[in-house]
């Protein structure tokens, strides 16, 4: 079995100290760390093996595309797909932009999208602009006390039957674990193509796509142990081959005239130009790190993190804590008293914990928590529990300060 | 509350809770912004933190006079560091003052840097835009 605790001495950037204090890093959310096996193979990738992929015959272009392609199956066996239905983009930003461009070339005035009230902006503004390009109408489904309302969702769902569902795995800004194989499975029977958002859900819950029977999921490698700047964009193939291209240009077409050009198949048809190659294969050294931790010991002690850090938090008078408490990934946004969320943060980076402050770019959220941001602290399996007593005490002592 | 007042203050205070309480305290002497006065035209478009300013000129005595708050403590005291250091300047005196110099000084650069998104960096910029056209 995996001790977990000490994998965290592969995270060099744990060993830091700030300003003489040593590092609380409370942020796994916004990014998460990397361990020394994602920053080795970078490291050497541009010191002995840097070469463009899918355009040389020479020996170093070879073994850049070999890898670059094998990343492409260590993502899709994680994920339990087929290779072909990755395509490698930016970031679940990117991901997202390409299904709302390709998905509204089928959707017109009498169409309907619904999406969650938990939504990261990246989940709202691109189904937004498609609503606006095509007419169709954005549905948001209910929320009670910070936590979806599953059967208030499954009504509006039936009673609406959208053409797309647009939601995430889990909240970035609360955590929130969601009931997404119920809603899928309702999406079915309803024809409603299902796309979900998995920025937050692919470290700590390590999704099975084939089980899950998801239309698309959507995922950002810096999130998951690798690089920034990179990720992907999950599709079941026939879906994903049929939408229209996203972005243009060289490396994604069969055949080019002045007067007009043929495309490759999915994913090659998505991936125009030079890819982050690096970054790629840096993401699957990710995956492979990750792949050797037993998934159930892992979320095991992060549930364990969590709920020791809410018990503590809970024992400060003032506090309110935001979301569902019962099903959550490991991150407890919260506010004291009337304290504005930004001196809270300020005032325990003076202790070295670094947490988010905000509204965690889920601003339509916080409106309907009636706050205008809250503190994030987010745990990843690195974090333990010198990292929870840190954060307490940096927190009494910054609540001394304001009282 | 005069700067130097405020610079011997800062000075004195050893570490950053301390820096910050001095800092908070400052905050607190400054008058609170009415609500009515807590208006959209008048928010400094910063990030996080919400910035009301206003800013006029004494014609008599041709001196700026500023008003300003903040829904944070630290920024509303950093605000009143900048009112320490701008009122009573004439423009021409206020457009040629390095807000910069004064923070650096105060080991509080970071606070103008960009990415700290509470808006103090807009603050000075829009004031000194508003000296150079009432020059
Ligand atoms: C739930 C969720 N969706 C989407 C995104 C966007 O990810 P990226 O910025 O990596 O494209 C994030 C990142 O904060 C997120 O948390």
């Amino acid at each position: 079995m995996t001790d977990i605790q000490s994998l965290r001495n592969d995270f060099p950037i744990l060993n830091k100290q700030l300003d003489g204090q040593p590092l609380c890093y409370l942020d796994s959310a916004a990014t998460a760390q990397k361990p020394n096996k994602v920053i080795d193979v970078i490291k050497t990738f541009y010191q002995d093996e840097n070469s463009n992929v899918h355009r040389g015959l020479h020996t170093l272009s070879e073994n850049a595309t070999v890898r670059y392609e094998s990343a492409r199956e260590t993502i899709a066996n994680f994920l339990n797909v087929e290779t072909r239905e990755i395509v490698w983009t930016s970031g679940a930003t990117e991901s997202l932009n390409l299904v709302a461009h390709g998905l509204s070339a089928s959707l017109n005035s009498d169409s309907v999208i619904a999406i969650s009230p938990f939504e990261h902006h990246a989940n709202i503004v691109p189904w937004q602009e498609a609503c606006q390009r095509t007419g169709a109408t954005l549905l948001v489904l209910p929320m009670l006390d910070g936590v979806l309302d599953e059967q208030g969702a499954i009504a509006m769902l039936k009673q609406h039957k959208p053409d797309v569902l647009a939601m995430g795995h889990v909240s970035n800004a609360l955590g929130n674990i969601h009931p997404i194989e119920s809603l899928i499975s309702v999406c079915k029977a309803l024809g409603t193509i299902t796309v979900i958002d998995g920025a937050q859900s692919l470290l700590h819950l390590r999704p099975d796509l084939k089980a899950l029977e998801c239309d698309f999921y959507v995922f950002s490698a810096h999130k998951a142990l690798g690089p920034t700047g990179v990720g992907g964009l999950y599709g079941k193939y026939q879906q994903l081959n049929a939408l229209p291209v996203y972005k243009t240009g060289g490396e994604m077409i069969k055949e080019v005239s002045f007067e007009r050009s043929s495309y490759r198949e999915a994913p090659s048809k998505f991936e125009p130009g030079t890819p982050n190659i690096s970054g790629v294969i840096g993401f699957a050294a990710a995956i492979d790190y990750v792949n050797e931790i037993d998934p159930s010991a892992l979320q095991r002690y992060e549930q364990a993190l969590y709920h020791s850090l809410l018990a503590k938090l809970r024992q400060i008078e003032g506090i309110t804590v935001y979301g569902d408490t019962q099903n959550n990934v490991g991150v407890v946004s919260f506010n004291y008293k009337n304290e504005h969320h930004y001196d809270l943060a300020t005032l325990l980076n003076t202790y070295g914990v670094a947490v988010r402050s905000g509204h965690h770019c889920t601003q339509p959220l916080m409106k309907m928590l009636k706050v205008n941001g809250t503190v994030r602290a987010s745990l990843a399996f690195y974090n333990n529990q010198d990292d929870i007593e840190h954060f307490i005490n940096a927190l009494s002592a910054t609540i001394e300060l304001l009282d | 509350m005069n700067i130097e007042h405020i610079t011997k203050k800062l000075s004195e205070s050893h570490g950053w809770q301390a820096k910050y309480r001095e800092i908070m305290l400052l905050g607190k002497q400054l008058p609170t912004l009415p609500d009515a006065l807590k208006v959209d035209s008048a928010i400094v478009s910063g990030c996080d933190s919400k910035v009301w300013l206003y800013l006029d000129l004494d014609e008599s005595a041709q001196q700026l006079v500023l008003i300003a708050d903040s829904d944070t403590r630290i920024v509303k005291g950093l605000l009143a560091i900048i009112i320490a250091a701008y009122a009573g300047k004439t423009p021409e005196q206020a457009s040629q003052f390095n807000a910069y110099e004064l923070f650096e000084s105060l080991g509080l650069i970071a606070h103008l840097s960009p990415s700290r998104g509470n808006g103090i960096r807009a603050i000075v910029e829009q004031i000194q835009v508003q000296a150079e056209i009432l020059k």
